[in-house]
Formats: C-alpha cells, structure tokens, sequence
C-alpha cells in the first residue's frame, strides 16, 4: 500500500494530512516536546513581559553610578547590585559572577547539543560522555545561583535607609540590609519580588533539566537507548535543555544589562 | 552462555568533523556576542539605544540557539511555522505593557 492515498477527488496536498504518513516529518515525542515549550515560552514571556511593564512604571536612577545609592524611590542599576563574586568580599566587580554563570550554561547547551550529535550516530561512548559534562554544567549553574541568591537575600554591609511600609501596617524608616519579599534595599519591593519569581522559576526549570539530564545519561550508559534500537530521547531532553539556556539569554539581557 | 546484557546491535557511525566543526562555531558566536554585551554595558551611555542593541542582540543570539542547537530550522516548514508564527503575539504584548506601564509612570509621578 502506497503512503500517498490516491483517493478520487483528493488534491495531492490534502492527502497529506489524510493520514499514514507524517506530515511534520518528527515522532510525537518531539511534537509534544515542541508544543510544550511553545507553551512555556508565553510562560516566561508574561513573566518578562510584566518586569519590563513594571520597570517602565518606576523613574530610573539619573545620577552617576558612583554615587548610586538604594532607594525605593527609583528602578536600580543593575550592574551596581549584582557586582559581587564568592571570595571576594568588599571587591567592587560589577556583572563578573553572572558573566561566569551565563559562561557556564551557554558551555552546558554546547556539550548538550554534541550529545545529541553522538546520539544520531548512535555512539553510546560519546553520549556517556558530553551528558555528563551537560550535567555537570547544569549543577554549577544552580550552585551559582544558589550563592547568587543567597547574596542577594543577605544584602552588603552597609544596606541602605529606606521609608517603607512596614508588616505591621506602620511607616517607618530604618536601614534595610538585604533582600525579602516586603522590602529590599536595592530597590522597589517589586524589583526583589519580580527577581525572586522569575530567577526562581527558571532555577526550577534548570533543576527539573538536571533530573531529566541524569536520567539520559544513565539509560544511555545502561544501554537502554540500544536496546531501544534509537537515541531520540537524548534529542527530545537537548530540546528542553537548550531551552532553559534561551531563557537564560533573555532573564541576563532584561535584569543584569537592561 | 554468552553475556548480551551490553550488547548492541546499533552501528556506531564515525564522528562527523564538519557538523562538530559547525557547534564550536556557533558557540564561539554566542560567546562573542555576550562578551560585546558586556563591553557594551560599561563602555556605552544608558539610554534607548544601548537597550535597543542590546535587545537585538539577545533576538541574534536566541535565533542561533534555536536554528542551530535546537535544529528548528532543519525541521519542515509547517511545524517551523506552527512554531514561530504563534510567537508574533508577543509583539502586542510588549507593547501593550509598555504603554501601561508608561501610562502608570504618568500618573505616579
């Protein structure tokens, strides 16, 4: 029987789609994986989206960045908040930590793609191989992320004297150190709220692919992709793992350079 | 009884020199332009230009990712499109938001 149905009346195009054959020339995984992440990029656009709408809503700090200073009143300046880098206390080294984080993952979507190569032809060793290498770029990424979050939370030595409304309803000024969901002495409440929600949700996306990472990697290091006769999961798992890493390019563009 | 627990019946093909040759070069791209992007954030004045290259150098780098790692653009033209067209939304989006958040900045201050 011919993949093509010849039916009467039946234009070539159409018969396409009539069924038997792929039209899409992909599995269904793929699709499915595909259509998932279509889905997850309106996600983390509404989330994008909003931070700039929010940003916008708020004056930017005019002054020079020498003198900048944390303040509720106006948006911060990015490369003057996130200028810290473990084992360097006290050392003003603006954008450097996140440069390296971004360095890493960008490397981790390199070595996932070389995966996927192995896996077309079927190269077991390979695969072993570059998944390990992704897997360990994965999990320094969220190692980073985790000091990087910590830092934030914990704020610098000197924090910042804000007037801010405080839990129990009153309104006061104090010095703030620090980052919470309340009030940060970086900047507006929203500037901590909007970095804890979408750093975090993208921290779990990265955490949910190093899960995902370790599975390929055992079941191709068990020979489960053999027996399975192909090594199409390695490139359904790259498609989610260079996704995370496309984010990451807009999530360091809109909160560190912007 | 021989062990077949490893066992694979797959040929392992040779490694492919041109198509890793095209990996490392994309990768030195994206490399490159996140390096820009730094020099570009200390060297130049904040204002609309420095973040309209820095947006159109994030689209740059989120097409190669897309096209060469993730091979969307060796895949056949409806699910590229199926893929890509849905994504024009986001146009509106932003500048929807943009005016409110203009409009909110208005009335604040």
């Amino acid at each position: 029987m011919s993949a093509h149905s010849t039916a009467i009346g039946v234009s070539s195009k159409r018969s396409v789609w009539g069924g038997g054959i792929e039209p899409m020339k992909a599995s269904y995984g793929k699709l499915m994986m595909w259509f998932f992440l279509l889905s997850d990029i309106f996600t983390f656009a509404a989330f994008l989206i909003t931070y700039l709408s929010i940003r916008v809503s708020y004056p930017a700090y005019a002054g020079p960045a020498t003198d900048f200073v944390g303040s509720n009143e106006y948006w911060p300046v990015p490369e003057l908040v996130f200028e810290a880098v473990p084992f360097l206390h006290g050392i003003h080294a603006p954008l450097v930590f996140v440069g390296i984080m971004t360095f890493i993952l960008i490397s981790s979507s390199v070595t996932m793609v070389l995966a996927v190569e192995a896996g077309h032809r079927n190269d077991r060793n390979d695969v072993v191989k570059w998944m390990l290498w992704t897997i360990l770029g994965g999990a320094t990424f969220l190692g980073c992320q985790a000091w990087e979050w910590s830092h934030f939370i914990h704020g610098t030595d000197e924090g910042s004297v804000l007037t801010y409304v405080n839990g129990l309803g009153q309104n006061v000024t104090e010095t703030v150190f620090g980052a919470n969901l309340m009030v940060n002495e970086y900047g507006p409440a929203a500037f901590a709220q909007l970095f804890f929600f979408i750093t975090g949700f993208h921290g779990f996306h990265v955490t949910i692919g190093v899960f995902l990472l370790f599975l390929v990697f055992y079941q191709a290091a068990v020979g489960v992709y053999d027996k399975r006769g192909h090594y199409e999961m390695v490139e359904k798992i790259g498609l989610y793992w260079h996704f995370v890493d496309l984010v990451w390019v807009f999530v360091f563009t809109l909160f560190y350079l912007i | 009884m021989e062990i077949q627990e490893n066992k694979s019946t797959l040929v392992v093909e040779a490694r492919n020199e041109e198509k890793v040759k095209k990996i490392w070069k994309t990768a030195g791209i994206l490399l490159a332009i996140t390096v820009a992007e730094f020099i570009m954030a200390f060297t130049m004045d904040r204002g609309i230009l420095l973040y309209a290259l820095f947006i159109i150098l994030t689209i740059w780098k989120a097409k190669y990712i897309m096209m060469e790692f993730m091979h969307l653009g060796d895949e056949v033209k409806p699910l590229f499109y199926s893929i890509i067209v849905p994504l024009i939304f986001l146009v509106w989006l932003v500048i929807a938001l943009m005016k409110e958040g203009s409009d909110i900045f208005m009335y604040r201050w």
